[in-house]
């Protein structure tokens, strides 16, 4: 996990291994810490959500149906009796995968794109600009568009979401690869012999990872913000799958009588998403300290 | 700065024509016929192919390619198909609705945010820059949708104090606008706050440290004169650049936000649009919202000119 940042530093006070002071760094920042916690929790009750959901997240019990929470249901029912907790943890799977994958999907398109344009210069401005105008649209009504056009699922939200989400990425490498391009290792290495493809994949490349990841853990955040989004307007992966989104929508419809339905899937969203947050803030103060707010 | 400008406008231009044919890309896009979502049992071969026929997708792709710019520069989007009418008067009708719940979510926005993060500057690494900083990371992790949800159960179900939804026209009356307006408009700028504070107060931080501000605390001026006078207009640049990141994602966000107040809006001619499968409401719409973000990076572009110099010279 070197990166250009963490090179420098190297530089200025000799350590043995960069990878090794980044991870001594995270380990010792508080918010990467309280964020990390809070990921791992939801990864696990993700990951076990069929052993620990005490309902199924499915079935409907019409004796059952609007009531609060209290012993039995823990965070109350929904108009089909559908116990609440239960449905929010398989939800949360849902989430977490789609951000996920939206992270990864957009890491490799927005790699690509942006060493493209950053290491061979006479692709830059088509590129960038086939960037900017994607980027003059509303990145949601993007993804709504996007999803509606294809079809609502999961596999659809990820591409979606994945479009939406490229273009910023793209940016962030190929400003990275325009920085480190020009730095003298990578000249040495030319002046070496190095052909152009293994300058990019062996010298430049890897010195971007820093802001890239930090960039793909807001991604992975934002996808999560806008999966809720999604399903709440209807395009996101269709009901019975219970999405946060999907469970806010429709709770809406009983907001007066049983606001739990409305309020807890809400509340999923913000801790996934805080936890998220919290990691990327740590990772850029580590990984990248030019970015630093 | 005539140049600058120059410049700046042709970029636009070049960008605002790709915009243009990814909006008349999205139809090439849909899998299979772009009408089967309309056709149910009672359509007849006749009824699609008058359909086919209206949408343009029996004539060849140039053809219709050349139609949609012809039409384009007569501010022509088509006729939507569900509406029976121009896509042009049905955007222009829902175009103040949806500016003025942006514009004021915009400015309220920009107010609490700049504010903030000026104290979270001002008091840095103390309390009162680690409640901002804490409150902008919760801002930054909550669902707007969502947000305005719950404020119509506090402030309408519950409370009584606002509408639950809908839109009354300021011309209407002005009171019933304002309380209209109010819960979408807080729901939307509310989210925006915690950027907006996180990047003021690192632009602040930056002026801070620079030796005028030394010379200002040095020549006795007190602790508001230099934040007001010396840090602020020196941190305008990148406030600016946030201003327009936050107009963008407003835009976006209003599309969802009318959704949820049930606001008659661009957004939700879009959605709608989308939804239905409404492909020139959907082609008009995003080129248009496109459009308006690319017209308010250029006035940020100029902004940036107007309040730094150097930029002119670039």
């Amino acid at each position: 996990m070197s990166s250009v940042s963490s090179m420098s530093a190297a530089v200025a006070a000799p350590a043995p291994s960069p990878g090794g002071q980044a991870l001594r760094q995270l380990l010792g920042h508080r918010g990467f810490l309280i964020g990390g916690a809070l990921v791992a929790a939801i990864v696990l009750v993700a990951v076990f959500a069929g052993a620990l959901a005490p309902f199924d997240p499915l079935r409907s019990n019409v004796r059952m149906r609007l009531k609060p929470p209290d012993g039995l249901h823990w965070l109350g029912t929904d108009h089909f009796g559908r116990d609440i907790l239960s449905r929010l943890m398989v939800g949360a799977r849902i989430s977490l995968v789609i951000g996920l994958c939206t992270a990864l999907t957009t890491g490799v398109f927005g790699t690509l794109i942006g060493a493209l344009a950053g290491f061979f210069r006479s692709l830059d401005h088509v590129l960038m600009r086939l960037m900017d105008a994607l980027m003059a649209f509303p990145a949601i009504l993007l993804a709504i568009a996007v999803s509606a056009t294809l079809g609502a699922s999961v596999t659809n939200v990820i591409i979606a979401l994945s479009v939406a989400t490229t273009p910023h990425t793209a940016r962030i490498v190929r400003a990275a690869v325009l920085v480190v391009r020009h730095m003298d290792y990578v000249e040495a290495a030319r002046a070496l012999g190095a052909g152009e493809l293994r300058l990019l994949l062996r010298h430049v490349l890897p010195n971007t990872l820093g802001p890239l990841i930090v960039r793909l853990t807001y991604v992975f955040a934002t996808a999560i913000l806008a999966e809720a989004a999604l399903s709440f307007i209807g395009v996101g992966p269709p009901p019975p799958a219970p999405t946060f989104g999907n469970i806010i929508a429709q709770g809406r419809d009983f907001m007066a009588d049983a606001p739990w339905i409305t309020l807890f899937p809400g509340i999923a969203v913000i801790l996934s998403v805080l936890g998220l947050n919290l990691l990327g803030d740590g990772l850029r103060d580590v990984l990248d300290p030019r970015m630093r707010v | 700065m005539t140049r600058f400008l120059a410049k700046r406008l042709a970029g636009m231009l070049l960008v605002l024509g790709l915009v243009s044919l990814m909006s008349f890309a999205v139809i090439e896009l849909v899998p299979g016929d772009p009408t089967a979502a309309f056709a149910d049992a009672s359509a007849t071969p006749e009824q699609m192919a008058r359909l086919r026929h209206e949408l343009g997708l029996d004539l060849p792709l140039p053809q219709r390619m050349a139609d949609w710019y012809g039409r384009l520069l007569h501010a022509d989007l088509g006729q939507s198909i569900l509406l029976r009418r121009s896509v042009t008067d049905a955007i222009l009708e829902r175009l103040p609705v949806t500016l003025s719940l942006a514009g004021i979510a915009l400015v309220a926005a920009l107010a609490a945010g700049v504010a903030a993060g000026m104290v979270a500057a001002a008091y840095h690494k103390r309390w009162p820059d680690q409640v901002v900083m804490t409150a902008a990371l919760f801002g930054l992790s909550v669902p707007e949708f969502w947000l305005g949800l719950m404020l119509i159960l506090l402030f309408a179900v519950r409370l009584g104090a606002f509408p639950t939804g809908g839109f009354v026209p300021i011309e209407q009356d002005p009171a019933a606008w304002a309380r209209s307006i109010a819960l979408p408009a807080a729901a939307l700028a509310a989210v925006q706050v915690g950027f907006i504070a996180r990047m003021t107060r690192a632009a602040v931080l930056d002026v801070l440290h620079q030796d005028f501000m030394r010379t200002a605390d040095a020549k006795g001026l007190s602790r508001a004169d230099i934040m007001l006078r010396h840090g602020l207009p020196n941190a305008l640049v990148p406030i600016l650049t946030v201003a327009g990141i936050v107009t963008g994602s407003l835009l976006g966000n209003a599309v969802i936000i009318e959704q949820v107040f049930s606001i008659p809006g661009v957004g939700r001619l879009v959605v709608g649009g989308i939804l239905s499968r409404d492909y020139p409401v959907i082609q008009g719409g995003l080129l248009f919202l496109a459009a308006i973000y690319l017209m308010m990076n250029l006035v940020v572009d100029v902004l940036y000119a107007v309040v730094d110099p150097r930029i002119r010279l670039e």
